[in-house]
């Protein structure tokens, strides 16, 4: 039995430990952020967060994570409350049919949260794995910038406030 | 007794508690009958009223308030759940918010068909919005009546009928059962387009909170109590057949329930996922194919589509006055089989119950598909309900149909519970219909003063248009024991076109023929793709204008101008060349510019594109730098949903004229991935794509979905003509096809 913890809640899983982690979050935790792609770790709409760095569900058994930090978009924030990234995709409107989205927010995430001032190169380098087939690159490019200035900006108010 | 049935069905429609529930399942038939009596009145009835001329086929009010608006089609992530909401909205006076919607439903909402050809405003924001209209007229009359007051004296606001005095009766008092199962008027009295306020205002996707906050979105994301998991294992190739199979070791296999073989459909339904995708690795393994296909050559795919066998019609034939032409030039393009390309591969679920089935399917056409499921299972329509759920962007008929018998024949083996069926990356990539290949041949002669004096335009294409409307359309159809036989191909008519979509011209010239070479030949399995013919027709058309404008010495963006006659369409050119710079053009060394336009089907969306590349000759890469839009889709519905849709038609269409072609061997489709069929990635981007709207209040709103994919393609490959000096005119435009190109 594989135990990790998901969004900040422990579970210990049942299913065969060379189970690909994104059938695990899907089927037995009921999340859907994470996206069945291919399968074969080429497109980028299965990526989690693995202990804060982008990790791709679909080629990742269980059985690699034991006692690991795993983050899905659910854990970015709520519908009623939405995280900085969330907020920043919203508010630029960065979706069509939105099922790379969740792929794209999570490898935006891990790359932010290591370092919120980065540049343009920067996150199209980072992005460079997922791929969007509706065309929405540029709302995209535009919702992470916007969330680096928003997450900067939570930085340095928490900073004040730790003073 | 038929008509029996209509008048019993009509008299449960009356009878349905609160809100009107209608049975859609009978209405097609109820429609046919009282249509015929009407029909001469039908036609003139605005969008898909004609289809579906009552007025609680759109629009439920039930006794507390609570407004719900219906339409047949479906969300594909072109935002129309919110801009058939902003409609409904300003034409009912009620708060955006408030507003409920249900997409289409076999048993809940009308048949609109598919949704597709950049028309689901046209027809259904068409219907909605004078549906609408005449339900707030009918409300404003009960509310006269009411309070004794004259109609005109009477306001709507906020969902309300109020008069001078301040009385006040709510939709909801006003509303009853009957009022609302009215036949809808030719004509509406619709707001005056100054004030609107809810139309033509940029208001948030209501779809996009729960896509990135994980909620359920999706087809993908339906779970049901005891659900079932499913896959299918695929032939290695088209037609082939099963010849042994020894299910023993996968029926054995843990969590495994059911292993299903009809003919040589093939599939393992078990408790959890994975153990099915093991499940289906094993099956696939213990399977024996004869494989008999015989695909083409792929390098010789051009001159096979000039020898196949074909029905030759000619679609425009203009001749003008003779006069001597100066010089003539010809040229002949072509494109390959692309693929739709769904970023999550096709998934239905499906139950089947006491002799009825539902499924849930991410179809373009729900009651298409429900009558080719119900035909592939033997059971009356009424017998099948198709409730659409979005899936991932489709861009056409992708493998959704499919998905959707494949849950269906699956289910019928587990009666009473529910069971989702996923396919795999290689089965969507190995088995879509794709956008077919297509060949398309120009000459045209330019008189004295450098004006194009005649034009003579062949297209050869296979169909763009296998949709389900049988069962033999359906992979599943095909490979069943007692299969269905394959529908005749069928050209999509004009004006709207197949593969012959924009491949008259816009422009006006003095002669002009245009000849359709239709294939009924379909050596790989084909339908509709976004803009069908369009795309090359348009990548065609505008390289050759090009080619034209420098033989004649002009501008090509003047050259294109003096053979316009339409002023919106000026307008759009003007604007998408001024916001691009393109007089005062300062390019930097290696990079290019070209333009295109065109009037999506003639009769659409307006769109020209301007793009900056920049090539490297020493690899022949090529990418756009800039891409600058301008468009004019009549009245404007949401701003920023249009912008979306231009830009994101732009950067899909770069892809597939820089990247994309299906590729195979002498049996089997060799892209099956996204190593082989690679697509657009972030390297790729643009720096900017920027999107100019021509508002038109007051004209009728035009389908802009589909408008840019063939500009993008043109200006693309204008711009790396301009860049590099290479004139290319085989798609795609690969860096290998560039830097051979360059070397000459």
């Amino acid at each position: 039995m594989v135990k990790l913890t998901v969004n900040g809640r422990q579970h210990e899983l049942t299913a065969d430990p060379d189970t690909p982690l994104l059938y695990v979050l899907r089927d037995e935790l009921a999340l859907n952020g994470a996206k069945f792609g291919c399968g074969l770790g080429q497109c980028g709409a299965c990526t989690v967060m693995v202990d804060g760095k982008a990790v791709l569900s679909c080629i990742t058994p269980i059985l690699l994570l034991e006692g690991r930090q795993v983050t899905t978009v659910e854990g970015l924030g709520t519908h009623d409350n939405p995280g900085p990234m969330q907020r920043a995709f919203i508010a630029e409107q960065a979706a069509q049919c939105g099922y790379c989205i969740a792929g794209m927010m999570m490898r935006a995430q891990a790359l932010l949260q290591n370092n919120p001032r980065v540049s343009d190169a920067d996150i199209r380098a980072a992005l460079q794995p997922n791929l969007c087939r509706c065309g929405t690159h540029m709302r995209i490019l535009r919702a992470v910038r916007r969330a680096a200035r928003l997450m900067q900006t939570a930085d340095a108010d928490s900073a004040g406030n730790s003073q | 007794m038929r008509k029996n049935y209509i008048v019993l069905s009509r008299r449960r429609v009356l009878a349905g508690t609160g809100a009107l529930v209608v049975n859609f399942c009978s209405m097609p038939r109820l429609l046919a009958q009282e249509g015929q009596q009407s029909q001469a009145a039908g036609r003139q009835l605005p969008g898909s009223l004609k289809a579906a001329p009552f007025l609680d086929s759109w629009i439920r009010i039930g006794a507390d308030g609570r407004i719900t608006v219906f339409t047949g089609k479906v969300e594909l992530g072109q935002g129309i759940k919110t801009a058939l909401l902003q409609i409904a909205a300003d034409e009912l006076d009620v708060p955006f918010a408030s507003l409920n919607l249900v997409t289409a439903d076999t048993a809940r909402t009308a048949n609109e068909g598919f949704t597709s050809g950049s028309r689901s405003v046209q027809d259904s924001g068409t219907a909605i919005r004078h549906a609408a209209a005449q339900v707030r007229a009918l409300l404003k009359a009960e509310a006269a009546r009411r309070l004794a007051s004259a109609p005109e004296s009477l306001q709507t606001e906020n969902g309300a009928v109020v008069a001078d005095d301040g009385r006040r009766l709510s939709y909801g008092e006003l509303v009853s059962e009957e009022m609302l199962h009215a036949r809808a008027k030719p004509t509406s009295a619709l707001k005056d387009p100054a004030a609107l306020k809810v139309i033509g205002a940029a208001v948030e996707r209501v779809d996009i909170p729960a896509k990135v906050t994980g909620g359920a979105a999706y087809v993908h994301d339906l779970r049901f109590p005891g659900m079932l998991h499913a896959r299918v294992v695929r032939p290695p190739s088209y037609g082939a057949q099963l010849r042994s199979l020894d299910t023993g070791g996968v029926e054995r296999m843990p969590g495994v329930i059911k292993v299903i073989r009809n003919g040589n459909f093939l599939a393992v339904v078990g408790e959890r996922e994975y153990q099915c995708v093991k499940a289906m690795r094993a099956l696939a393994a213990a399977a024996h194919w004869e494989e008999n296909a015989q695909l083409p050559r792929q390098h010789e795919l051009a001159s096979l589509l000039l020898r196949l066998p074909s029905h030759d019609t000619a679609i425009f034939d203009q001749r003008g006055p003779g006069q001597a032409a100066h010089k003539t030039f010809a040229a002949t393009y072509t494109r390959p089989y692309l693929a739709h390309g769904s970023i999550g591969p096709s998934c239905a679920a499906a139950r089947f119950e006491d002799d009825a089935l539902t499924v849930w399917s991410h179809s373009q056409g729900v009651y298409p598909d429900r009558q080719a499921i119900a035909q592939l299972l033997g059971l009356p329509p009424e017998g099948v309900r198709c409730i659409h759920v979005e899936g991932s962007g489709c861009y056409g008929h992708n493998g959704a149909d499919d998905a959707a018998a494949d849950a269906a024949l699956i289910a019928r083996e587990v009666p009473g519970r529910t069971v989702r069926v996923q396919w795999m990356r290689e089965q969507e990539h190995a088995w879509e219909p794709y956008g077919p290949a297509m060949v398309t041949k120009v000459a045209a002669s330019l008189d004295g003063s450098g004006k194009v004096l005649d034009w003579d335009y062949a297209v050869w294409s296979n169909s763009h248009g296998e949709r389900p409307g049988g069962a033999g359309a359906l992979i599943a159809g095909r490979s069943i024991a007692q299969p269905f036989p394959t529908p005749a191909p069928r050209a999509n008519p004009q004006p709207e076109g197949g593969g012959v979509r924009n491949a008259i011209a816009i422009y006006k010239f003095p002669s002009a023929r245009v000849v359709h070479h239709f294939l009924p030949d379909m050596p790989v399995r084909v339908s509709a793709l976004r803009s069908l013919g369009a795309y090359m027709n348009v990548f065609s058309i505008e390289s050759f204008m090009d080619e034209l404008a420098q033989a004649a010495g002009r501008d090509p963006v003047e050259f294109r101008l003096d053979h316009l006659e339409d002023e919106r369409a000026k307008a759009v050119v003007k604007t998408a060349a001024e916001r691009f710079g393109w007089s005062q053009q300062h390019l930097a060394r290696g990079h290019g510019r070209g333009f295109a336009f065109a009037r999506y089907k003639n009769l659409a969306a307006y769109c020209a594109v301007a793009i900056e590349s920049e090539v490297t000759p020493e690899t022949g890469r090529a990418r756009a730098v800039r891409a600058v839009a301008a468009v004019d889709a009549g009245q404007v519905v949401n701003p920023d949903g249009l912008v979306n849709q231009i830009e994101g038609g732009i950067i899909q269409s770069i892809s597939w004229t820089l990247y994309e072609q299906v590729s195979f061997d002498a049996q089997r489709i060799t892209s099956i991935d996204w190593s082989t069929y690679p697509i657009l990635r972030f390297n790729a981007v643009p720096d900017s794509v920027e999107v100019h709207v021509l508002n038109r209040p007051g004209q009728p709103f035009l389908g802009a979905g589909e408008a840019a994919q063939g500009p993008a393609a043109a200006a693309l490959a204008n711009a790396i003509a301009h860049a590099s000096g290479a004139r290319l005119r085989d798609l795609p435009l690969t860096r290998e096809r560039i830097k051979a190109a360059i070397a000459v």
